[in-house]
């Protein structure tokens, strides 16, 4: 599968072309796609936010956010203007190193982890070799900085909510990497593209929800749980922790967690998507379409298309999820903290383990359909 | 030299720096949180070492055990019984710290020579293999490491069956610290109000 538009061989043979050396072309290129991504991930949580303030009020009949922009889609600018200019206050008896590195050592790896999440055959930030492992590695700093501003904000509210938010995801972390390792073992191989390109062989037919229903759904339930979203959000609950580990922060940094939250919300909806739902292929390939137009794959334009067919379908697969997710929040109660333990421990690890060995059983059983 | 060098010695300086310092920080601070938290600092600029050395499989499996769980775990170890009392000051201070340094400057002594005497450097820079070292190991750890894997495992059933006996209270019918009788129904719950002996 070696064909696909690949930008930076481009752009560097461009930038050759002025008589600058490949390292140069390279150093320049470099923080061009991370900014990128970076805007995509920022873009994202503001369409993000705007769907949750206009889903939720479909979902108990109201309006919503209506007079900023039409249909209110300017809403979460000024939400994020409003963060932006608050008074930046760290509470007296507060530990103020802690207290600000905690936003920091939360929102950062939830953004390096969109290192790994392709667009398209070469649309990404960096193939490597561990993929997804990677996020899950980087998955778990983020309890740390949990505990960090739960302990440091001084106020046991906060710190409740930082120990839950940790007891949280170390156990949802276990059945999610378990489910992950299932999907690997089909593809044999970690990365992200591979995943993607092992499901693209006869289009929505060969997408891994049908070889693994079970690790779809135990997958999508622990990234919610690690999302710390309803039904899941007993770190913030309100009713019982005020906000949980967020109680005392304001302004920007509390912004950090905000936006954290959400880029975190739309990794997971993407990285399902990648996992599950075929990543960038259309539901029908796009070479059996190319063929039966009678048009040359290599082609310039088509390649163009279908880059932008990629970009596309992973985002709007990724929105799908995303709108399950918000529906989900504004329709579901809150599970109790026992049932939550419950359903990680005595019911998705068995599920999960029983899932693995189903599959590496079905594999050497199967072995053109699940990966030899 | 070329850029890639001079990013990779700016890298290693500044991960170095960051694990002595680090490390420092950890044995000399008096607050045991600060250390904690250092410990998950030094543990990810170990990380960073491993991915200079093109191990991006050690680095991340490094950041998932070291720093996603046994610091973690560290941490919530200290903050569930975190009193913040002040520690008792120790009477024969001065013989211990003699004591500690001569230990610590043995073993000092004992890497350098390793350091030393060891040839470290590659017969050749093609022999490393970089992005396949996830498979490699996976072959060495069913194959001629499957023993010591194995025991690793035993290792954590016996840790897990002592947390098992140690959070169940139905195991033993009284409280291992205040000797009062349990009560079984919640585990979360308080054994005593929180409220009550304050102010």
């Amino acid at each position: 599968m070696e064909y696909g538009l690949d930008l930076e061989y481009s752009f560097n043979e461009f930038l050759k072309g002025f008589g600058l050396s490949s390292e140069i072309a390279h150093i320049i290129w470099l923080p061009l796609p991370m900014l990128l991504v970076l805007v995509a991930a920022v873009v994202g949580v503001l369409v993000t936010v705007w769907l949750e303030r206009k889903i939720s009020a479909a979902a108990q009949q109201r309006i919503g956010p209506e007079y900023a922009g039409a249909l209110g889609v300017l809403q979460p600018i000024a939400d994020g203007l409003k963060l932006l200019v608050k008074e930046d206050i760290i509470p007296a008896k507060a530990d103020g190193i802690l207290f600000t590195a905690g936003p920091i050592l939360v929102l950062v790896p939830v953004i390096l982890s969109w290192l790994i999440v392709p667009f398209g055959q070469n649309l990404l930030i960096s193939n490597v070799g561990i993929g997804i492992f990677l996020w899950i590695a980087l998955s778990s700093i983020q309890p740390i900085g949990l505990l960090m501003s739960g302990y440091a904000s001084n106020n046991k509210y906060s710190l409740l909510g930082g120990l839950r938010a940790a007891a949280q995801s170390i156990s949802y972390e276990i059945p999610l990497a378990l489910s992950v390792l299932a999907i690997v073992l089909m593809t044999n191989s970690l990365s992200t593209i591979d995943i993607v390109n092992q499901q693209s062989g006869a289009g929505i037919l060969s997408w891994n929800i049908w070889r693994q229903p079970v690790g779809f759904i135990v997958f999508w339930i622990c990234a919610l749980a690690e999302c710390e979203r309803l039904p899941f959000d007993l770190p913030e609950a309100e009713e019982e922790l005020v906000a949980g580990y967020q109680t005392e922060y304001a302004g920007m940094k509390f912004a950090l967690f905000y936006l954290g939250s959400y880029i975190n919300l739309i990794l997971s909806a993407l990285l399902v998507s990648i996992l599950y739902l075929g990543g960038w292929g259309f539901p029908i390939p796009v070479e059996l379409i190319a063929k039966f137009l009678n048009l040359p794959i290599n082609a310039p334009f088509i390649q163009v298309f279908t880059a932008s067919i990629g970009i596309v379908m992973t985002v709007l697969k990724a929105y799908l999820l995303v709108f399950i997710a918000i529906l989900l929040r504004w329709t579901t109660p809150r599970v109790r903290i026992d049932q939550l333990l419950d359903l990680g421990w005595k019911f998705l690890l068995p599920i999960s383990l029983a899932n693995l060995l189903i599959t590496a059983g079905l594999k050497l059983a199967f072995p053109q359909f699940f990966g030899g | 030299m070329s850029i890639a060098i001079t990013t990779q010695i700016i890298c290693f300086t500044i991960l170095s720096l960051v694990i002595l310092i680090g490390a420092l920080g950890v044995v000399l601070l008096e607050s045991i949180v600060y250390s904690a938290f250092l410990l998950g600092g030094v543990f990810m600029s170990v990380a960073g070492l491993y991915l200079l050395l093109n191990a991006s499989f050690v680095a991340a499996a490094q950041v998932l055990v070291y720093v996603g769980a046994v610091n973690v775990l560290i941490i919530f170890a200290i903050m569930l019984v975190n009193k913040k009392e002040d520690l008792k000051p120790i009477n024969d201070i001065k013989s211990r710290r003699i004591i500690s340094t001569s230990i610590c400057l043995t073993l000092l002594s004992l890497l350098i020579r390793v350091d030393l005497t060891n040839v470290w450097s590659l017969s050749s820079p093609l022999n490393s293999i970089g992005e396949e070292s996830t498979i490699r190991i996976g072959e060495h750890l069913f194959s001629d490491y499957l023993l010591p894997f194995e025991v690793a495992s035993v290792l954590l059933l016996m840790a897990m069956i002592g947390a098992i006996v140690l959070a169940r209270r139905d195991v033993m019918s009284q409280d291992i610290s205040t000797g009062l009788p349990v009560d079984q129904e919640l585990i979360e719950k308080s054994s005593e109000p929180l409220l009550t002996n304050k102010n």
